[in-house]
């Protein structure tokens, strides 16, 4: 059975200030539901990659296309698929002069102006769901790292986007609270929500993913099915790339 | 009857001419201020310009303001603007110019480096949940820096306060120079007036500052934990 393909960007190119390309050409197409692992060395393009997606980051040629339409990042429409595309960064992002409930509150208010009695009941089935719901009145500084990350895994949630993008969301984390995070976004992915997720961790990559891409030097150098991709990767720096994790696993 | 000192403070309306004096202190210090805040907002947001020349020619303002001792550039503008400009301006409109300028240029420091300080993934994040420019500013980038700057201005403040007692030296009568008038008409019958009259005002600025530096310090604590 064929799935509908909601987001697809074609031979994007994108430089910053000018200078050396650092996504060379681009091609990607992503269906609803699936869930897309990005893999590579630190430099590659993965977060550029990410940005791209949503727009946060101009590029120099190619086109992204959302279900179909194709979104140019300055004008208003960006806006609106901006709201369907959720992302979660690396760093603690939560905004730090409101508590956990403004925070997740804040967007769906003010951007999609809903209402809010029933906004907090929504926010609160989620806070209980990642297991944070006697945090909501607390302020971001009161909550560990990885409590902050499913609050902002949350906040996205709270938009109703139809793809999440997650960029190395437990790579400033302490190991303990790795677990914790990967869990969410393991049920998420079992709901049958779309994501794009950047990660190093290996396990998790394989456990979550649908397909992995392995980007290097701003190009996807390969790309498959986990089974496949990290039981018997086909192309050298792919061989290579594993086999850092391989010696860091000893 | 012995000559108490403290007397000269309730001869006649004295301590009345003192406050009166502090009101112009706290008039000059105050309408700066506010001029200075809404100066040094556009200032700031045109420090962090992509445009090099732009925070070049800031930068060449806001040093040369650091550079200048405040009397200099009080003696520049009461004292230039009458002989060159002929102009005559009152003391008090001069120190009002002075001041803003000097206060325009440290708070348009202040708003950049507050402005700077705000990490890239605050925006970032707005922006991913679908904000607007507008919105982002106006609940994540505008709550941050206020509570950032909140302390910096309320020294910036005390600074300001205490740096009026110059505008005696442009003819300004302020409470220093209000003191020094009780002090000089009281030299033959209370010899020690200068003592009381100078640590009544201490205590004046001292009980208008400290308020001031107390919050300041408590915001700056609490922003930090
Ligand atoms: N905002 C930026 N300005 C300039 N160069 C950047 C910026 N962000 C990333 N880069 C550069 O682009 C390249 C790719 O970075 P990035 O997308 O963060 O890689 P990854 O996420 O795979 O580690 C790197 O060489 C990085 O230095
Ligand atoms: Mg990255």
């Amino acid at each position: 059975m064929k799935q509908e393909v909601i987001l697809t960007t074609k031979n994007l190119k994108k430089s910053y200030d000018n200078e050396q390309l650092v996504l060379k050409d681009m091609s990607f197409s992503l269906e609803k539901g699936e869930v897309v692992v990005v893999v590579g060395p630190s430099g590659c393009g993965k977060s550029t990659f990410l940005r791209c997606l949503n727009m946060l980051e101009p590029i120099d040629s190619g086109t992204i296309s959302f279900k179909d339409q194709v979104i140019e990042r300055d004008r208003k429409d960006a806006y609106t698929i901006r709201q369907k595309i959720g992302m979660v960064f690396q760093s603690y992002d939560l905004f730090p002069h409101l508590t956990i409930l403004g925070n997740i509150l804040l967007a769906p208010l003010k951007v999609q102006k809903r209402e809010k009695q029933e906004l907090i009941q929504e926010a609160e089935q989620l806070l209980k769901r990642v297991g944070l719901l006697d945090k909501k009145d607390a302020y971001p500084r009161q909550l560990s790292g990885g409590q902050k990350q499913r609050v902002a895994i949350v906040r996205a949630l709270m938009m109703h986007p139809e793809i999440l993008l997650l960029d190395e969301i437990t790579a400033a984390l302490d190991p303990e609270m790795v677990r914790e995070v990967l869990q969410v976004v393991l049920e998420l992915a079992k709901e049958g929500m779309t994501m794009v997720i950047v990660t190093h961790e290996m396990e998790f990559a394989k456990a979550v993913s649908d397909r992995v891409l392995f980007m290097d030097q701003g190009l996807v150098v390969e790309e498959g099915k986990p089974e496949d991709f990290f039981t018997s990767p086909q192309t050298e720096r792919a061989k290579q790339f594993l086999n850092t994790f391989h010696y860091e696993a000893i | 009857m012995q000559n108490l000192g403290i007397q000269v403070l309730f001869q006649g309306n004295n301590f009345l001419r003192l406050c009166g004096g502090l009101w112009q202190s706290l008039q000059i210090a105050v309408i700066s201020m506010v001029l200075s805040i809404v100066l040094g907002m556009i200032l700031g947001i045109v420090m962090t310009s992509p445009k090099k020349l732009v925070r070049f020619l800031c930068r060449i303002y806001l040093e040369i303001v650091r550079i200048m001792p405040q009397l200099v550039l009080l003696f520049l503008v009461y004292f230039g603007a009458a002989k060159h400009l002929n102009i005559n301006l009152p003391g008090s409109w001069a120190a009002v110019i002075v001041f803003t300028f000097w206060g325009a240029a440290e708070m348009g420091d202040l708003v950049r480096s507050a402005l700077q300080s705000i990490p890239v993934h605050q925006y970032q994040s707005g922006f991913g949940l679908g904000m607007t420019k507008l919105q982002v500013y106006r609940y994540v980038i505008i709550p941050q820096t206020v509570r950032r700057l909140l302390p910096s201005v309320m020294n910036l403040l005390t600074r300001m306060i205490k740096t009026t007692s110059l505008v005696v030296l442009i003819g300004v009568i302020e409470v220093v120079k209000v003191g020094k008038q009780i002090i000089d008409s009281s030299r033959y019958t209370v010899p020690d007036a200068a003592l009381w009259v100078y640590g009544v005002i201490f205590i004046m600025y001292f009980a208008i500052c400290y308020p001031f530096s107390r919050a300041a310090a408590m915001l700056d604590k609490k922003i930090k934990d």
